[in-house]
């Protein structure tokens, strides 16, 4: 009785630890912004100081706003697509092939997801000006990318290794081509590591922050993190700060979206029942 | 349906060992051929080599009148079932059976028809909208052999598709596929290590070793004529005794005493010293129990254990072996994946004989069954040669009928190294 207390107060404590903030800024951004400049007890919107919908409203209204958003779903998108694309690709041969050369690969794809991403960012800011992706999508899209395909391609690798190779030859015996068995019988086994790493690698472009504010100077490729650090009200010297915040809510849509779509692929043992044992 | 035939096959891995060592069989059209050996004697390698997934060093490998060396597996239009099933845990149990259909596109009622045929046969009917992770592993060795026998291929082939089951299904399987392939008159090559399926399914058998094909016969002619030390022990259970003997006139001298040999095997013999004689356990009888248990082929024992078992009983009596003939049998039973143990002998008996354990019994020997091999190389010196293939078949009611007889069995011997 006293554990069962004990876990339904430690799970209670998590949950408010980690659950604060986010409720903490959903009613700011219900909140006027008189009421935040003013000073304002209390934690829920009250009479007066309930902005409703106002903040969304405004914060959808303003052009750059909506353009950020733009950027960032598309440029995450893109990222996350390719990325998974090239780490599958990658993955199933570091898996499958013995060839010279893969322990090389492996290494290096870790060293890279290691590298600090703040040292990376004077040396690109240099080049993407020389080549022309400055405040590009591509200028974005190719630094995720090399951060998130060495976890996609390790991902994916262990799901590739779990699955038996049977299943291949047997396909191939059945009369599959090396792609068909890939595409029919591989792939739909790995889906479950392929929307991890599709996970994995949309966050990371989604919240960059770093490469999002040094890589662009307008709303031409500018993702959201940056935006909203450029969001500015009429008054210079005072934050909308409700406005901000209803940025901000709007701004985790997309990744609980997401999550919920994706979460559903990833069920655990879809291969159980391929071989005995 | 087609003949397979292997032409000098070798396999050579990178370190350069032979996995399969110039290997020749043919395998005539419906016929049912078994690949026998203990583990890492390359029969797996040899059926997947004949299917394609995995490349051939030397030799040719031809299949109808194709040589398929270099094709892809789904050009040789082959059926396979793994060993450990390899189904598709994402498909259904009919989305399974109907993956080949799916993959030559066939038409949508074709592979419907097909399918219900197929699990009408293995009885899957009730399991068809299943997945293979809810299934037992019986059923799933049946969608396993759904998905071959759906498509029209040329042969089948089996890699151990029993060694997961438990005794009773395995023993049920093993008539299942035996009467399966009886009715569709498919050619098979199957991959095994367990004696029992080698004899009761195949037509002929194939016993490797280290790569190296001993013997291609029918069960019948393995078990009473076998080419070598290797296979005599291999074939039969319990296994052939292995004794030191010389032979001397028409006697022949055991540890245990003398015993008179017929004329012609002595013949055979004669002048060669130190000889390993091979009796099966059940050419040993209690001479108080055996009809024909004339004085010149008994001797006494001094029994260690009896295995009482209803219908039969096994008595063990140990012997001495000396050095040259041991280190022969010391490797002979590394071959044969077992442990050395002590050299004794195992006798069945009649389940009337009333031996018991210490008791110093006396034994009879049919003589005319023992085999006597060399003990340099191996080599059965008294086969009774040349074996007319018909003659062996005809009592085994196995290829002859099916048609291959019009060729002659190809026996290869080839001595261990």
């Amino acid at each position: 009785m006293l554990r069962r207390l004990g876990t339904a107060v430690g799970c209670l404590l998590i949950l408010v630890w980690c659950l604060l903030p986010v409720a903490w800024i959903i009613s700011l951004s219900f909140k006027t912004q008189e009421s935040i400049t003013v000073g304002n007890p209390g934690f829920l919107p009250s009479e007066g100081t309930n902005a409703g919908w106002q903040n969304y409203i405004d914060v959808w209204d303003n052009e750059q706003f909506r353009r950020a958003i733009l950027n960032s779903v598309g440029i995450a998108l893109i990222a996350t697509v390719a990325s998974v694309i090239l780490g599958t690709l990658a993955a199933y041969a570091i898996a499958r092939l013995e060839f010279r050369g893969k322990k090389f690969v492996l290494t290096t794809a870790l060293a890279i997801a290691m590298f600090p991403v703040v040292s990376l960012v004077g040396p690109l800011f240099d080049m993407w000006r020389t080549l022309g992706l400055y405040d590009t999508w591509p200028g974005l899209i190719i630094p995720y990318m090399s951060f998130t395909l060495p976890l996609a391609i390790w991902t994916l690798t262990a799901f590739f290794r779990e699955i038996p190779w049977e299943l291949e030859q047997a396909a191939q015996v059945d009369g599959a081509t090396s792609w068909q068995a890939f595409r029919k019988i591989i792939v739909p086994l790995a889906a479950p590591g392929v929307f991890t790493a599709a996970i994995l690698t949309f966050f990371f472009a989604w919240n960059d922050f770093v490469f999002g504010i040094s890589l662009t100077s307008t709303e031409n490729a500018r993702p959201i993190p940056a935006a909203l650090s450029f969001f500015v009200g009429a008054d210079p010297f005072n934050r909308p700060a409700s406005l901000l915040a209803a940025g901000a809510v709007i701004a985790t849509i997309p990744i609980i979206v997401i999550v919920l779509v994706f979460q559903r692929k990833i069920v655990a043992g879809l291969t159980s029942g391929a071989v005995k044992g | 349906m087609a003949k397979i035939q292997m032409k000098n096959i070798v396999k050579k891995y990178g370190d350069g060992f032979p996995a399969v060592n110039d290997v020749s069989i043919d395998v005539a059209d419906g016929e049912f051929v078994i690949l026998v050996g203990p583990s890492g004697c390359g029969k797996s390698t040899l059926l997947r080599m004949i299917v394609g997934l995995e490349d051939i060093s030397s030799g040719d490998m031809v299949i109808g009148d194709r040589r398929v060396n270099d094709l892809a597996p789904k050009e040789r239009n082959l059926a396979m079932v793994f060993q450990n099933y390899a189904l598709y845990p994402h498909l259904t149990v009919y989305e399974n059976i109907a993956f080949p259909l799916r993959l030559a596109k066939a038409p949508a009622n074709e592979i419907d028809e097909k399918v219900r045929a197929a699990s009408k046969t293995l009885e899957l009917d009730e399991h068809l909208d299943r997945k293979p992770g809810n299934l037992s592993g019986g059923q799933r060795q049946r969608v396993a052999m759904g998905r071959a026998i759906v498509r029209e291929a040329d042969a089948f082939l089996f890699d151990e598709p029993l060694s997961n089951l438990d005794a009773k299904l395995r023993g049920q399987m093993r008539t299942e596929i035996s009467r399966l392939q009886k009715r569709l008159g498919i050619t098979t090559v199957y991959v095994t290590h367990d004696q029992t399926e080698a004899m009761t399914l195949g037509d002929r058998v194939a016993v490797l070793k280290r790569g190296i094909l001993q013997q291609l016969a029918t069960p019948r002619e393995l078990y009473t004529q076998p080419n070598n030390l290797f296979v005599a022990g291999f074939i039969g259970s319990p296994p052939m005794n292995f004794l030191p003997a010389t032979v001397e006139g028409n006697t022949i001298s055991l540890p245990f005493g003398k015993v008179n040999l017929p004329a012609d095997k002595a013949a055979k013999a004669q002048g060669k010293g130190l000889l390993i004689a091979g009796i099966r356990p059940e050419h040993f009888e209690d001479a108080s129990v055996a009809a024909n248990a004339d004085e010149g082929s008994t001797f006494s024992a001094k029994v260690d254990v009896v295995e009482w078992l209803g219908n039969e009983a096994y008595a063990y009596i140990p012997f001495e072996a000396p050095p040259e003939v041991q280190e022969q049998l010391t490797q002979l039973e590394k071959d044969l994946d077992g442990e050395s143990m002590r050299t004794q002998l195992v006798v069945s008996l009649d389940g009337a004989s009333m031996v018991a354990a210490g008791d110093d019994a006396r034994i009879w020997v049919d003589a005319s069954k023992i085999h006597l091999f060399d003990p340099a190389t191996g080599e059965n010196l008294t086969l009774d040669r040349p074996v007319q293939p018909n003659e062996q078949a005809d009592d085994t009611a196995g290829p002859a009928e099916r048609g291959p007889g019009d060729e002659p069995e190809t026996t290869r011997v080839r001595e261990g190294n």
